[in-house]
């Protein structure tokens, strides 16, 4: 590369910004938000000026940065991006510069706010372009701090209070994280007496050869790590109650991004690393992934609170993703990082809504509200649009994941893809059974003082939505990178299986 | 001359602009959405029009394909592209045709309405659509556009958002189609697997060599599923008559005439495939069989104009999808381009007789119409000679082909059956036509005759509907058939018995109308009541709504709510009496830790005991 340290730019700018907003008066409301915005902007424009610089022609890990750090433990400050990471570092940045334009009404602790956010989306974005698992490992703990105090300060109490929602949310990842640590340690250890010398480089530990039963002890430590985080049922407790509970902006990251750690953990370090894990294990992934898809699609339909159907439905969509790692093949891993991007964008902006909406009318819930069309034309499109996605409409990108994923795991598990496939019906009931009822219907005057979404509470729309169609009708722009990124993984572990006889 | 077929591309691609530029930009100015959306479906039939000619200018085996990469990795690829053959060649004609004559018609139905522009985005988006469903090249592509069109339907149903009742029926609707498209997509994932591709071509070379039944019964079985869902089949025909609750030229255009028809041209792209397969062709011809009848006897006894059309189109798709499960491809897409034109003129008449009404629906609150609507009433009259079967408008001839393949084809059943919804047909329809527009109450209403923006598509309609039988008659040496065929398919020779004896059925329907409704006879009050078990039963269309809504009361929301228990209480009360206990053992545990230095010194004298008395104990042991 060039020596221009692109990705560590990227990565601090929101810390950068973070800092400087330590630094103003308590009053500077607007300072503040403009600072936030100007920060993740430049992360968000560097991240596509990386999609687009990146090589596909050479693949592997780019724009790579790596400084020694811990000698005596082989750490090393080390990043890099492939096909894999690019489309979640892309969406880590595509959801921070939207979250903060959402939040754009805190007044109140706007300070603490907004660094609190900066930090977690720096948090987030490491996860993903760190190639050292120490250093992975940092930052996923880096998480989960801010994420309890932006609970606990600033969220909301309905069903459960906020407090219990935090400490849900945090003693959950943090259990989880436990978990990952041990496995850590372990795959550390043996490591060494491998090599003969420390490392934490992710390619490194991916290139020995472990003994099988070790593979499916650490392997199985990562999918309740990584599974918890990604609401792998029966470890999804924490998602409905979390995000009911978060702030607008902590649902969007968390929902949008967070969650994906887990799925990008389970490949990157897991399957990477530990392949004959992955194989042993992944029948059981593949059957809790169904218990996800239809045990939550399901639950959403008693659902009444916005947040809860959009929670419970972000976990029903995992099982897509989980399914899709579990196939292991070229086209069902493609499809579950092609969801993990579009779920992302969809749950992110879905809570975009709902935090405008709940912001203005201080409501949730579905039969309260009716005909809001009427007055919100703009969020009503909004929502209709997050809401199309979540049923995988062709046209968003939702439907590339899901049809992807569904081709890929048709092939391996045929009985659980169809009931995962059953999944497309209930999506679309619960959806539009909830969407009908807030959006559709008689006119309530209520509600006709509401303003609709204008000025800068459009740029989640734009933004979220934007990519929702450009994506979902050119699919190639982020479908290629992941492939390049997938086929290599999975070559390099020899499981790349060639589908079908094009 | 640079090849027409080089921008075939184009025909799908004009609506969407319109629909990309409305939404984004010229809502505002309703006059020019609407003037954009129909030079775009105005272009696109002219491009239609032009592809039309060269193809049925060349030889009926010849085809143009183009295709672009959309979704590609290795194992799985889905091209979007165009196809244009005969087949997809004559759908684009009538899809053009029935838009742009739809469009230009609600410039006048849908006057006024403040949701125009949308209106209009929303019918340049199912245009689009639409065109994009027809030109397919592989089942990847069709299942987009199939869901878009599911879409499109689904906006415009729910067009008048305000009614709770047009909610509730786009979301049917929509649900009801996904429920067909759940199997038709595990289908398509089935060929994807077992033949490696999706591309028609390619399918229709490998598939007739293929021979595993145990394999090609399912696939035919879960495709055959998206037909039952899109042109509402029964069991899944519940959305269609709901789906009146759209404006009215909807129902003409999407209801009618193009997206429910696309279930059958499903079946006849994909011909290759069912007709590899007896007995789910069998399957299919029973289906379609049974809703043609179960249709049309629910539409003897209906009350909302368009709700009797409804159950006609439901009934009219049956005998199509009937004619195909018989295997007499020809004849369906046949008669689904005669019924597009009289069942589209027909819904247009409908509307222009609500227009004229002021949103009434109901047939008994109509009477004596033709004089004041004199236009509109002679050209549903038209309209309905047509769907009724007389020669030699275009319904007479493209029935008479359906009855014929199914009575050469020795399925007696079938036959009798199809001439006995004939006579329905004919009956239900003049049944309307006497009370709405002749008959001898004199209702309260200042009609009026709708605005030429509305009778011109009207006439031109009635036009097709007299002529586009002759197209696949004796009198063109049935140029329909030469051109729309298939290996598989049989053709018989014209059977002069069958059209008598069709024309006939037809004639005395109209005529037990007349005798029932005109000249009042027979009192229809009391067979009413003399059947009235029989009514009632027709009149709730058998029930079948309310059985569905109680599977979904007590199926899916009592398991729905049961789950949302077992989460609450076993999942989430499993997590929280983990915490609990923990913190149970951290209150009881607390009392240990008092502060008192004569505890702690309390402590430390039990252990101390304990050490000792183990100690002791080992001792002991070792010594003895």
């Amino acid at each position: 590369m060039n020596g221009f340290p692109i990705l560590s730019i990227a990565l601090f700018a929101p810390l950068v910004g973070a800092l400087l907003i330590a630094f103003l008066p308590r009053g500077g409301g607007r300072t503040i938000k403009w600072i936030a915005a100007a920060v993740t902007f430049v992360s968000l424009v560097l991240s596509i000026k990386v999609l687009v610089g990146y090589s596909f022609s050479q693949g592997g890990m780019q724009f790579i940065e790596s400084v020694p750090w811990v000698a005596d433990l082989g750490v090393r400050y080390a990043l890099g991006v492939d096909g894999i990471s690019l489309p979640l570092l892309l969406l880590t940045n595509l959801i921070g510069f939207s979250a903060v334009f959402a939040s754009w009404q805190v007044e109140e602790r706007g300070k603490e706010f907004f660094i609190l956010l900066l930090i977690l989306i720096t948090g987030v974005m490491g996860t993903f372009v760190a190639t050292d698992l120490f250093i992975f490992f940092l930052f996923y703990e880096v998480v989960v701090i801010p994420i309890y105090l932006l609970v606990i300060m600033f969220g909301s109490s309905k069903r459960v209070t906020k407090e219990y929602a935090g400490m849900k949310l945090t003693i959950y990842l943090l259990i989880g994280s436990a978990a990952l640590l041990v496995g850590l340690i372990a795959l550390f250890i043996k490591a060494k007496g491998l090599l003969g010398f420390p490392s934490l480089d992710i390619a490194t530990l991916a290139g020995l050869q472990y003994p099988v039963p070790f593979q499916v002890f650490v392997f199985s430590l990562m999918v309740f790590g990584f599974g918890t985080l990604i609401s792998m049922f029966p470890f999804h407790a924490w998602s409905p109650d979390g995000y009911a509970g978060a702030p607008t902006a902590v649902s969007m990251i968390h929902a949008g991004v967070l969650k994906k750690i887990g799925g990008y953990g389970l490949i990157r370090i897991g399957l990477f690393i530990l392949p004959i894990g992955a194989r042993y294990v992944a029948p059981v992934i593949a059957v809790l992934a169904i218990v996800n898809v239809v045990y939550a699609a399901m639950i959403c339909l008693s659902q009444k609170d916005l947040k809860y159907i959009v929670g419970y439905s972000s976990v029903s969509h995992m099982g897509y993703v989980l399914i899709g790692f579990a196939a292991l093949n070229l086209i069902s891993i493609n499809g579950a990082v092609m969801m993990m991007f579009a779920h992302g964008v969809m749950a992110a902006l879905f809570f975009a809504m709902i935090g405008n909406l709940y912001y203005k009318s201080h409501c949730r819930n579905v039969d309260d509200f009716g005909g809001l069309a009427h007055q919100m034309p703009r969020l009503a499109t909004g929502f209709m649009l997050a809401g199309l996605a979540s049923l995988g409409l062709p046209g968003t990108v939702n439907f590339i994941g899901e049809f992807t994923i569904f081709v890929g795991a048709f092939r391996v598990y045929r009985s659980l893809s169809i009931i995962a496939i059953m999944g497309i019906v209930l999506t679309a009931v619960y959806i539009l059974r909830a969407l009908g009822a807030v959006l559709f219907g008689t006119r309530r005057e209520e509600w006709d003082h509401l303003q609709d979404l204008q000025g800068l509470e459009m740029v989640p729309l734009l933004v979220l939505g934007g990519v929702i169609l450009v994506v979902g009708i050119l699919p190639f722009l982020i479908m290629n990178p992941i492939n390049s990124g997938v086929g290599q993984l999975l070559a390099s572990v020899g499981l790349m299986q060639m589908g079908g006889n094009f | 001359m640079t090849n027409i077929f080089h921008s075939a591309w184009m025909i799908p691609l004009l609506p969407f602009l319109a629909f990309a530029l409305i939404g984004l930009w010229l809502h505002r100015w309703p006059k020019i959405s609407a003037g954009l959306s129909l030079a775009a479906i105005g272009s696109a039939f002219i491009l239609s029009l032009l592809v039309a000619l060269k193809i049925f200018s060349g030889h009926p085996g010849e085809f143009y394909k183009m295709s672009v990469h959309w979704l590609n990795m290795p194992g799985l690829q889905v091209d979007m592209g165009v196809l244009i053959d005969p087949l997809s060649a004559l759908m684009l004609m009538v899809v053009t045709i029935v838009a742009l004559l739809v469009q230009i018609y609600s410039l006048g139905y849908m006057k006024g309405d403040p949701g125009l522009a949308s209106y209009y985005a929303y019918q340049s988006a199912f245009a689009g659509s639409m065109l994009g469903l027809v030109v397919s090249n592989n089942f990847g592509q069709i299942f987009v556009f199939w869901e878009l069109v599911g879409l499109c339907s689904y906006l415009l149903i729910g067009f008048w958002f305000g009614k709770n009742s047009a909610r509730e029926a786009a979301k049917k609707a929509f649900i009801t189609n996904r429920i067909g498209d759940f199997g038709f997509l595990l289908g398509i994932l089935f060929l994807a697997i077992v033949f490696g591709t999706l591309d028609y071509g390619e399918l229709a070379a490998r598939v007739p060599g293929y021979h595993n039944l145990a394999v090609l019964i399912p696939i035919s079985l879960l495709l055959f599923c998206g037909p039952v869902g899109k042109s509402a089949q029964f069991p899944l025909h519940v959305w269609l008559p709901d789906a009146m609750e759209g404006p009215t030229p909807v129902s003409a255009l999407i209801h009618a005439a193009t997206m429910v028809a696309a279930g059958v041209y499903l079946i006849a792209r994909a011909f290759f495939i069912f007709n590899s397969t007896p007995q789910v062709m069998t399957l299919i011809a029973m289906v379609g069989g049974f809703t043609a009848i179960f249709a049309a006897s629910i539409a003897l006894v209906q009350n909302d104009i368009k709700r009797i059309l409804a159950y006609s189109t439901l009934s009219q798709l049956g005998y199509m999808v009937m004619a195909m499960g018989i295997g007499a491809m020809t004849a369906g897409m046949f008669h689904l381009m005669t019924h597009a034109f009289f069942k589209s003129l027909l819904f247009l008449g409908a509307g222009s007789v609500i227009h004229a009404l002021h949103d009434e629906q109901d047939i008994w609150n109509m009477g004596q119409l033709a004089k004041k609507m004199p236009f509109t009433t002679w050209t549903f009259v038209v309209g309905a000679l047509a769907l009724a079967g007389i020669p030699p408008l275009s319904g007479f001839w493209s029935k008479d082909e359906i009855l014929l393949g199914a009575y050469t084809g020795g399925h007696m059943g079938l036959y009798l059956l199809g001439s006995l919804v004939a006579f329905m047909t004919a009956f239900y329809m003049f049944r309307l036509i006497f009370v709405v527009f002749f008959g001898s109450r004199t209702p309260e209403n200042h009609a009026h005759e709708s605005s030429p923006v509305m009778t011109g598509p009207l006439l031109i309609l009635a036009s097709l509907s007299v002529v586009s039988g002759f197209a696949g008659s004796s009198l063109t040496d049935n140029w329909f058939a030469y051109w729309i065929t298939n290996s598989a398919v049989v053709h018989h020779e014209p059977n002069m018995s069958i059209m008598v004896i069709s024309s006939l059925i037809a004639l005395s329907g109209i005529l037990l109308a007349w005798i029932v409704y005109q000249k009042e006879l027979i009192s229809h009050q009391s067979l009413r009541q003399r059947f009235a078990g029989i009514y009632q039963l027709l009149l709730h269309k058998y029930y079948i709504d309310e059985i569905y809504a109680w599977l979904i009361k007590f199926l899916v929301d009592g398991v729905a709510h049961f789950l949302e228990w077992v989460d609450l209480r076993i999942i989430n009360g499993a997590v929280n009496g983990l915490a609990k206990c923990t913190g149970r053992l951290g209150q009881g545990l607390r009392y240990s830790e008092d502060g008192q230095v004569q505890t702690y010194a309390l402590y430390m004298f039990g252990g101390l005991i304990v050490v000792l008395v183990t100690a002791l104990c080992a001792v002991f042991t070792a010594l003895a």
